[in-house]
Order: structure tokens, then sequence, then C-alpha cells
């Protein structure tokens, strides 16, 4: 007992060092995009036409004078607490605005990741059931349409044919803009704040502008999930445990769907958590075809503003979900397999 | 003995044949592949396509303005219409080509000799050089491709060659996971130590002994990567970080046919339809090799 208390404080060292080091990286990286390679981080804020004495005064400011590592030692500080200076464009604190615009990216990619896994999931066991036949063939081919999409590109047309031409589903935008300000904000996610306040019409409204640049995205993880899934099963089920079953007289329904899929999950979730982070990175692209208001647009627009500050903390935050998201999966990995809980 | 017979003979009499052989096995799997066999046309033609487009069209209509002609509809004179400068979008989309495949060279060319060069050392010598090169190798693995792309961008100003510092900066970690683990696999075998007892140095072992059989594992990966690239790097042009105006790149022609989308669906549509097929191309390609290579292990 007290041996493994002990081995789990120690994995959890472990992780938790992995994790400060991934994060020193990441700020070492936009500490270098955001001071080194700019000829002059200090032009770049006060602009050409400024005198000599307010350059001097804003480089004094910016710390420029002292030596690099004590520059980056101050530059993380800050940013552990959050602080990535205002932003040029919308002068708030960039933190203010990044959790003004998250709540919309997190709500896109949520869905997204709904329809991937429950889409994904049961195509990667059918397809690895019927290894070799058509219908493995016909999924491995529309994970592959689906691996080599260009995101934006099915984006418009979607907008195209589904908006458009057809009418099924509201336009760009997260709502319409009769039913702005009517919704109090409590999460930022207007499908669960509209829900909460009991307005159901603007939930239909919000799902209307949700649902087309969710599906999209969510068919670009049902690639991936039901491609992993599919590799997964297959090494499940050449198992023994598999013919002892069957051999046992259990329903081949119940030995693929409960048994085989059962020991899936773990490796499953690793693969889940890694979507989130790429649906993120999806939504920068999603968002600016669907003027969807949150991170990527935002990202977007502040560095076309060349408002670095932003965009680098942007990066930050995009990077910690990263680093968080791959935590996740490995303590969830280490709750949920005994095995991986000894070894270390 | 016909050539077929001389290549496939099981036992080879020379170093030669039996490179030839395995090659020749490797392509024989390939072709029975219908999926993978589409993947290499398309590749192939793509190629083609790219470097002969001088040839098969004319620059100038990829540059010319013709105002008066401006979001023509196809024609027999413009195959896929006109943009929104009366350019010619057909002649583009060709000229694009060369743009696309310009990037995942330089990419490639960047990102397999840093992987190599990371991959190879940690597996071979283990301990502490691992752990360090395996860490780094962690840390860029866990970084966001497009938005650290996004961030490189901003601080050095759009254009093609920061569009591929950033892509190859994001994309060089799994070939040094797959390279480490490809040595270790041949770290102990006994052709190495032989190696080691002829007096070879280790860079001469890496190079000569372990460097040569990673290589295919890491093309193949290579393949299936490049889709990858190609969809990064379009997505870049897409948001105006890629190749500038004029500059006939896929992304940026479906950025700048978005104004007109919901009447002339073709300028923003066509070029985004070569994003897709090239990737998919390559995707089919690398996902038959990969199979390839799996059945003969």
């Amino acid at each position: 007992m007290l041996g493994r208390v002990y081995s789990a404080v120690r994995a959890f060292a472990r992780l938790l060092g992995s994790v400060s080091l991934t994060f020193l990286g990441l700020t070492c990286v936009t500490f270098v995009i955001g001071r080194v390679i700019p000829i002059d981080p200090v032009l770049a804020i006060v602009g050409d036409k400024a005198s000599n004495e307010t350059y001097e005064r804003v480089r004094l400011q910016l710390g420029l004078d002292k030596p690099l590592m004590v520059q980056y030692w101050t530059y993380l500080k800050k940013v552990v607490q959050g602080d990535f200076g205002n932003s040029v464009m919308t002068a708030h604190p960039v933190l203010t605005d990044l959790l003004h615009v998250f709540p919309a990216t997190i709500e896109l990619a949520t869905l997204a990741l709904v329809i991937g896994v429950v889409g994904g999931i049961p195509l990667g066991v059918y397809a690895a059931v019927n290894r070799g036949r058509w219908p493995d063939q016909i999924i491995r081919f529309v994970s592959l349409i689906g691996y080599s999409m260009p995101v934006f590109w099915l984006g418009l047309i979607g907008l195209l044919l589904f908006y458009a031409k057809l009418g099924w589903v509201e336009g760009p935008g997260r709502l319409d803009v009769g039913f702005d300000d009517i919704v109090p904000t409590v999460t930022g996610m207007l499908t669960v704040d509209s829900l909460w306040a009991g307005e159901t019409e603007v939930f239909w409204n919000v799902m209307g502008h949700l649902i087309l640049p969710a599906s999209i995205l969510g068919y670009i993880s049902i690639a991936t999930v039901a491609r992993m899934t599919r590799s997964f099963m297959l090494s499940q089920l050449k198992q023994e445990y598999i013919l002892a079953a069957l051999a046992k007289g259990l329903s081949p329904a119940r030995v693929v769907w409960v048994h085989a899929l059962g020991n899936v999950w773990v490796q499953l979730i690793t693969v889940i958590a890694l979507t989130f982070g790429s649906l993120l990175e999806g939504a920068v692209l999603t968002e600016t075809v669907f003027a969807w208001p949150g991170l990527g647009f935002y990202l977007k627009n502040s560095l076309f503003a060349a408002d670095l500050n932003a965009v680098l903390g942007g990066t930050v935050l995009v990077g910690v979900v990263y680093i968080g998201l791959n935590m996740l999966s490995d303590v969830v990995y280490t709750l949920v397999d005994p095995r991986a809980r000894g070894n270390s | 003995m016909t050539m077929r017979t001389w290549l496939l003979d099981p036992a080879p009499g020379s170093r030669r044949q039996a490179r030839l052989g395995g090659w020749f096995r490797a392509w024989l799997a390939l072709q029975r592949n219908s999926l993978a066999m589409t993947g290499l046309v398309i590749v192939v033609l793509l190629l083609l396509v790219a470097i002969f487009a001088p040839v098969i069209a004319d620059r100038n209509l990829a540059v010319q303005q013709v105002l008066e002609d401006r979001l023509q509809p196809w024609s027999w004179q413009h195959w896929f219409g006109t943009d929104e400068l009366g350019r010619d979008i057909l002649t583009r989309m060709i000229f694009g080509a060369r743009i696309t495949l310009v990037i995942v060279f330089l990419v490639s060319a960047i990102v397999v000799p840093i992987g190599l060069a990371i991959g190879l050392p940690a597996g071979y010598f283990g301990g502490w050089i691992d752990a360090v090169l395996m860490r780094i190798t962690d840390i860029f693995l866990a970084f966001p491709r497009l938005v650290l792309a996004l961030a490189f961008a901003a601080a050095l100003g759009p254009g093609i060659e920061n569009a591929v510092i950033a892509i190859a900066l994001t994309a060089w970690p799994p070939y040094a996971r797959l390279a480490r683990a490809e040595t270790l696999t041949r770290r102990n075998a006994e052709f190495i130590q032989a190696a080691e007892l002829l007096g070879a140095s280790h860079l001469r072992i890496l190079l000569t002994q372990i460097l040569p059989l990673s290589l295919p594992s890491v093309i193949i990966r290579l393949t299936l990567d490049m889709a990858g690239i190609i969809l990064t790097a379009a997505g870049l042009g897409f948001l105006g970080l890629g190749a500038q105006p004029p500059s006939a790149e896929w992304g940026a022609m479906v950025s700048s046919g978005r104004q007109v989308l919901l009447d002339q669906w073709w300028v923003a549509t066509l070029p985004g339809l070569a994003i897709f097929v090239t990737s998919l191309g390559f995707n089919l390609l690398g996902d038959g090799l990969r199979d390839v290579s799996d059945s003969r292990s």
C-alpha cells in the first residue's frame, strides 16, 4: 500500500517536472519570437516618428538594457501571473481579451469533439471487425479524405451549400443581431448561457450558427478517431481472450463492444485529448471562415494589427491548453490502466 | 532468365540483385493497392505539371490583369473561369503547384536532417544524451503547429520563407522520435558490434550502418506528412501569412475568392480543390507505402 502511494507520488512529481519543463520551453520560444527576432521591439511600439527621449524611455521600460536572461526571467514571472501586457488593438489587457474570446472557441471545439467521438469510435470499431472487406475500405477512404481536407475550404463549401443555396443553417457569426445581449453572460458559451437563462429561442438560433462549423471540424476529427480506434481494436481482436470469450459462448457483439472496446478506451483517451488540441488549432481557420468571434478570429485580427502582445498571449494560452491536455491524458491513463502505474 | 525471375530470385547472387529485388517486390505489393496507385498517379501528375508549367500554360495569363474579363465563368478560353482581376484561374493553379511543391520540398529538406541529427544519437548513445535530446523533442512536440506558425509570421512578417521556417520548426519532432526508435531496434545487432570491433567510429557507424536502414521508414513518414505540410502551408496562405499576392499560392487564391463566393463560386472553390486533391494524393500514397512496409516486416 505504502509502496503504491510512493510510486504514485513519484509518478506525479515526474509528470509535474516534465510539464514545467515544457512550459519553460514554450515561454522561451514566445520570448524569442517577441523580444529577439523583431529587429527593434522599441520601434515596433513607439513608431518611427517618436523622439529620442520617448524611444529611450520605452527602451528602459521594456528592460531592453538588461541582459537577455534577466529579460526572460522578468517575462516568465509576468506570464506565470497571467500578465501578457496590453493589446495594442483593443487597449485591454491581453488576458482579459483572451478570457472573453476563448469560451466561443471552447464551445465550437467541444461540439466538434463530441461529433468526432460519437461518429469516429463506432466507425473505427466497425472497420476493424470487417477488416479488409468493403466497409473497411470505405471507412478508410472516408478518413483519408478527412485527413486531406483543407478545413477552411470545406467551410466555404459548407457555407455556399447549406447556408446560401439550401438555407438549412444560419450564416456566419455566433448568433443573429436581433438576439444580441438577451442572455446574460455566465460561462461565455452561448449554448450553455441561453439554456441557463431559459431562452430556448436564443438557444436554437445559437445552434443554427454553431452546427455547421462544428460539423466541419467534427468530420476532420472523425477521421482521426476512426483510424486510431480501428488500429487499437485490431490489436485487441488478435488477442487470445477474445477467442476465449467467443468459445465461452458470448455473443460476438458483446465481445467486440464490451470486451475489446473496453480495453481500447485507455489508448483512446490520449487520442481524444490530442484531437481536442488539434481542434483548437483547426478553429483558427474555421473561425476565420465563419466570422466566429473566438480565439482564432482574435489571433488573426491581432496579427494584422501587428499586435504582438496579443498574438504571443494567444500562443501561450493555446500552448498551455496543449500541455494541460497532454498532462490530463497521462494522468487518466495512469488512473485507468493498472499496468501504467507500477513501472515508474 | 527474364528480368522478372532475376529480380524475384529467392537466392540473389549479388547485393545489387538483392536490393533491386526488394524494391521490385515492394513495387509489386504497391501495385496491388489501387488506392495507393491512385495516390501515386496524382503525385506524379502534380510533379509533371509543376515542372512543365511554363510549357503547358502561358505565364502571362497568370499575372496579366484583364479587367474587362473579371470573374468570367468557364469558357473555352478560360477553362476554370477568371478571378477578380481577370486572371485565368487554371493557369494560376498550374503555377501554384510549383509554390506548393517548393514549400513541401524546403520543409522536408530542413525537417529530415534535423530529425535524424537528433534521433540517431539519442537512440545510439542512450543515457543522458538520450534524455536531453528527447526532452527537447517532447517540448517541441507539445507546440501547436499552426498557432506557433502564426506567431512566427507575426514576428518575422508574412512570406513563403517564414512560413517554411515556422512549419519546419514544428514538424521535426516526430522524425527525431522515429529515428530514435529505429536506432534502438538495431543498436545491439551483431553487425553493429562487428563494425565496432573493426574499429569504426561512432559517427561512421551512425552514417553508414544505421542511417541507411532508418531512411525507408523516415521517407514513408515524410510522404504521410506531406499532406499535413501542404494543408498548413495553404492555411497560412489563406490567413494571408504565406505567399503574398500576386503570387498564385492556392490558399491565398481561396482567400481572395471569398468575397465573391456566393456569386462566383469557382474563384474560391477550384484552387481549394487543388489543395484537397494534392494532399489526398500524398495521403493515399503514404498509406499504401506504409502497408507495404508493414507486410514486409
